[in-house]
């Protein structure tokens, strides 16, 4: 296996058994979609409704769960220090770090996203466009929400740090996400919006690296 | 990508500053190193041993002088050549030493024949199925230096290498030190007992 190969297969295994991994992120997705009904009362039409941004808006958050300790540990216990000691950018390395957690939470979290839209009721013909907004809308989480991480490092409670950072930009994908998914609901072209919303994680696959590398070389510097 | 630097010939300190959270460390420190030789950088507490160490791997900005690796690149010097041995491990206690070993080689441009030779070498190979969290201080020291051994770097920066060690390990170790240099490979080390290899010292007043 080449070296970032093993990178993103490390980063891929801690994430797996950090604290349970994806199985707590998932567990939590389930309980706040199983809490919803539970709130808003159980109509079924008035469920339906509502279920794809539900299931859409919950992702975003329960993708904030694993995000505190994506750079965390390597910062405490030395491990990001061996990780700048090498020929590769370090920015290179911070994507891939993400891809390997986002492998491990994000995407069984966008797998599960479909699933929670019908448990509320959605139509089946949506679970397609669920699942392909969850995907690129997970990736544009673990890229924006990799930025705040690495901006909270060594901050105490780092990881309500790192959801206030966040949150308003995870505004855009779902937005443009729930856009895509009521549009398709309603029977309108919802080609456009999911445009936006693959630009919009593609913009910080690419830009997010920049800013978690500046961030990590400020926090050890 | 290559794996290059397999050779250091110098590395140089000049007139270096460093400066610590608004505090001056120290200021104009020089040194030089030639390949093959060792330095004992000793101390007080507080006195900027880990900053000098880090400085020169290039995770903390020098405020003032240089640090120079002979012919080499600074960037290639420090991405290719150069091991950091710090006072945190680097080790994920859930994980266990064998995975942590194999990674670390790995990333360091060993495989999986050298990181055995490490594991060997310092005395670990029996514990590679441990998980991390259940070695001993020292067994936890012992597991971070194979990498020196699992991927040869030519410039090993130590951080009070000997702290956790036995009495048996730290004259081994010296050993293994003895080896690096006579293969034509750097040591500075900051320490506060001497080091088991003959050394320059260089002391840094507060």
């Amino acid at each position: 296996m080449s070296r970032l190969g093993a990178l993103v297969a490390r980063e891929a295994a801690l994430a797996w058994g950090r604290g349970g991994g994806p199985l707590v992120a998932v567990g939590f997705y389930v309980v706040v979609i199983m809490l919803l009904p539970l709130a808003i009362g159980p109509d079924p039409a008035r469920l339906a409704g509502i279920a794809p941004g539900a299931a859409w808006a919950t992702l975003a958050l329960a993708s904030l769960l694993s995000l505190e300790r994506l750079f965390e540990r390597d910062y405490e216990d030395g491990a990001l220090d061996l990780l700048l000691l090498s020929p590769d950018p370090l920015e290179l390395t911070c994507a891939l770090k993400c891809l390997g957690q986002w492998l491990a939470t994000g995407a069984p979290l966008a797998l599960s996203a479909p699933f929670a839209a019908m448990a509320l009721g959605a139509p089946s013909e949506l679970a397609p466009l669920v699942l392909a907004c969850a995907l690129a809308g997970s990736l544009a989480f673990a890229f924006v929400g990799g930025i705040g991480a690495a901006l909270s490092l060594g901050a105490r409670r780092g990881g309500l740090l790192t959801a206030v950072i966040v949150l308003p930009l995870f505004t855009p994908p779902v937005i443009l996400g729930g856009l895509a998914l009521s549009a398709a609901e309603a029977g309108l072209p919802w080609v456009g919006w999911f445009a936006f919303l693959g630009a919009y994680a593609a913009a910080w696959f690419a830009l997010g690296p920049l800013f978690m590398a500046a961030a990590c070389r400020n926090a050890l510097s | 990508m290559r794996e290059g630097a397999g050779v250091i010939e110098a590395l140089e300190l000049r007139a270096v500053t460093v400066r610590r959270g608004g505090r001056e460390l120290f200021r104009d420190l020089s040194l030089r190193l030639g390949a093959g030789q060792a330095c004992a950088l000793t101390g007080a507490n507080g006195s900027g041993k880990t900053s000098l160490l880090r400085a020169v791997a290039g995770l903390v900005r020098v405020e003032a002088g240089e640090i120079a690796f002979g012919g080499t690149e600074p960037s290639e010097a420090r991405g290719a050549g150069t091991h950091f041995v710090g006072h945190a491990d680097a080790l994920k206690p859930a994980r266990t030493a064998g995975e942590e070993l194999a990674f670390w080689s790995r990333w360091c441009g060993g495989d999986a024949a050298s990181a055995e030779m490490g594991a060997k070498t310092l005395g670990v190979h029996g514990l590679l199925d441990l998980e991390v969290r259940r070695l001993s201080a020292g067994q936890r020291r012992r597991l971070a230096l194979a990498r020196l051994v699992a991927a040869p770097r030519p410039l090993w920066l130590l951080d009070e290498p000997l702290s956790p060690l036995d009495a048996e390990w730290r004259a081994r170790f010296g050993e293994i030190m003895a080896r690096h240099l006579a293969g034509g490979g750097l040591i500075l080390a900051a320490v506060h007992d001497p080091l088991p290899v003959t050394a320059i010292s260089l002391e840094i007043a507060g």
